[in-house]
């Protein structure tokens, strides 16, 4: 009967789809709020703000921020050492730093960003974290002393151990990444 | 099973010899399957007369001689730590029973604390690759149509005391206290996903939490996930505990328990991983070669026998051997004990609910002969997943994985009936 109108079968599929009931709970974000709270930064760049930051400020920066937990040259302290560990990662003692194991400088942008210095997250500027993630890779040897990192600098920066992950062939097809390095 | 002789009596031939052990061991003990240690009311006529109890009240209380207590751990070997410096509790899985948690013995991971969070001011922001975007409060969440389900969360670091050193202090808390079952309640993922018109192009989902760091993980937007993962808001009935994730978080059921982000306040749909810190440098294992397996997010087929485990004492005759045992792929469907070392095995009675993605009871009567032996539990789960050996386990991953450890644990019994933790 009705129901076999092929519009009415078709209006109610997208029923199903899209509730009618978004209207019902909450409210539509504004582009304005939204660009407040999206702050994930992507392995290629995008998501990261203007700005950008020196290893010398960053080493400043580090010191009043950061030195404490993870010692002066990011040896280590109360918490995670930051530096070194290159070539340690298939020994029977794997140190696992910013230099030898992470795979992003775009991650570290995003870490410092969020979630550090651990009292006062969020604290730091853009600028501010461009230079303390600059002073961070500096110390592990990735970019010279006169560097100044931006959005595009961090994008373009081969971190040592990039290569250095294997993801569950269960999730291969999801990673456009590794799919892209297959064919 | 029925030649096992009956349970040693309390006013039996060890009784002297077990009093002196009451005192050395005082209330460590207190599940089955253990020395009987004899009460302080030898006769009925010992037995206090009853008398009138306090007031009912708003809450019920543990009974004053019950002990039950997380542990704090910082790494391994780190353990009983200033909770200053800890990052985990661990659930004493030894002292409890059946299959649910109680709410506040919920095994924490928190990343940078435990924030309180006012419902009235912490909001919830579904976008991305989706026709709309939405801000969501607890109000709406509780409106919506609801699911309950018992499921476990288990850290990915659960076992990994086991990793590389034996310490025959160890008890199963600090073994394999990473783990707990409730009933969660919430609304399912793929409705909030319905509600903001999700793009079906969208492979991944970014979930962030509102706690200080910002715990932050890629989720695979696979059609099991799609299909089972829900924002909580309630845990055994009542709202969320602040350590838990209060006023909601996310469940994820079956993969490793950081993606189950607590205080979520965010929730991003993209077509690629996000490639947080915590799925680049934290949550990946290394593998002898230097490379690091990563988005090993399902927790494997596991178990293990929780009494009689480690520090505890038993005696010769009737012993109860109980334990639990889980998988993230599904349904328990079997679970052998070896009480020879691993010679003999013999198949377990599961207990009570057999649920999938929960933790699942066992037992098995017992007769200890008195000679010293090891003991040790093995699951299958309902995909035909077997719990690897410790042994068959490092020989795939090394021993710096430092993360997804599910092998049979070993609990090493000596001539004394003491109950040790053993690596092999």
């Amino acid at each position: 009967m009705r129901w076999r109108d092929p519009i009415i079968v078709a209006g109610l599929a997208a029923l199903l789809a899209t509730p009618a009931f978004a209207q019902e709970f909450g409210r539509e974000a504004t582009p304005e709020e939204v660009a407040l709270w999206d702050i994930d930064p992507r392995p290629d760049g995008s998501g990261l703000p203007p700005g950008r930051g020196s290893v010398a400020d960053g080493r400043e920066l580090y010191a009043v921020h950061c030195a404490a937990c993870h010692g002066e040259k990011g040896e280590g302290g109360p918490n995670d050492r930051l530096v070194g560990g290159r070539g340690s990662l298939d020994t029977a003692a794997p140190v696992k730093t910013v230099g030898s194991y992470w795979p992003y400088a775009t991650t570290l942008y995003d870490y410092i960003h969020r979630a550090m210095p651990y009292f006062d997250p969020g604290s730091l500027t853009p600028d501010e974290t461009y230079a303390v993630a600059a002073y961070i890779l500096n110390m592990n040897g990735i970019v010279p002393d006169d560097a100044e990192l931006d959005a595009a600098a961090m994008a373009a920066l081969e971190m040592p151990n990039r290569h250095g992950f294997v993801p569950e062939p269960e999730f291969a097809p999801l990673l456009p990444e590794v799919t892209e390095a297959r064919d | 099973m029925n030649k096992l002789s009956p349970p040693v009596s309390a006013a039996g031939k060890k009784g002297a010899l077990s009093r002196r052990k009451l005192l050395s061991v005082g209330s460590g003990s207190v599940a089955g399957g253990l020395v009987a240690h004899p009460a302080i009311a030898g006769s009925l006529a010992d037995v206090p007369q009853r008398g009138v109890g306090v007031p009912v009240g708003a809450t019920s209380e543990r009974s004053e001689f019950v002990e039950l207590a997380r542990i704090t751990e910082a790494t391994p070997g780190k353990r009983n730590v200033d909770p200053l410096d800890a990052i985990n509790s661990k659930t004493p899985l030894h002292k409890l029973d059946g299959t649910i948690t109680p709410s506040d013995l919920h095994y924490e991971r928190s990343h940078s604390g435990i924030p309180s969070l006012d419902p009235k001011t912490h909001r919830l922001l579904v976008h991305g690759m989706s026709e709309r975007s939405l801000v969501l409060d607890l109000g709406d969440l509780r409106r919506m149509p609801s699911i309950s389900r018992v499921a476990f969360i288990e850290c990915s670091g659960n076992g990994w005391e086991n990793w590389k050193n034996d310490d025959d202090t160890l008890t199963v808390q600090h073994t394999h206290g990473l783990i707990s079952t409730h009933e969660w309640t919430g609304v399912r993922l793929s409705y909030i996903a319905g509600l903001v018109g999700r793009d079906a192009a969208s492979t991944w989902m970014l979930a962030e939490g509102g706690d200080a760091s910002g715990m932050a993980r890629s989720i695979p937007m696979t059609e099991e996930i799609l299909d089972e993962a829900m924002i909580a808001y309630a845990q055994n009935g009542e709202p969320l505990r602040p350590a838990h994730g209060y006023p909601m978080r996310l469940l994820v059921p079956g993969w490793e328990g950081n993606l189950s982000v607590k205080w979520l306040r965010r929730l991003k749909f993209g077509d690629r991983p996000f490639y947080t810190r915590w799925e680049t440098s934290r949550y990946t294992s290394l593998m002898p070669d230097g490379r690091a397996r990563q988005f090993q997010l399902r927790q494997e087929v596991n178990s293990v026998i929780t009494s009689p485990s480690g520090m505890m004492e038993i005696a010769p005759g009737y012993n109860r051997i109980t334990g639990l045992a889980w998988s993230g792929h599904g349904a328990v469907s079997k679970v052998e004990i070896s009480t020879d070392a691993g010679r003999t095995w013999q198949e377990a009675r599961l207990n009570g609910l057999v649920l999938p993605k929960a933790q699942t009871r066992f037992q098995l009567e017992w007769h200890w002969d008195g000679n010293p032996t090891f003991i040790t539990s093995r699951a299958t789960d309902e995909k035909g997943h077997v719990q690897p050996t410790r042994e068959a386990l490092i020989e795939q991953m090394g021993n710096n994985a430092l993360f997804h450890y599910n092998g049979q644990q070993i609990w090493r019994i000596n001539a004394e009936g003491n109950v040790r933790h053993a690596l092999a």
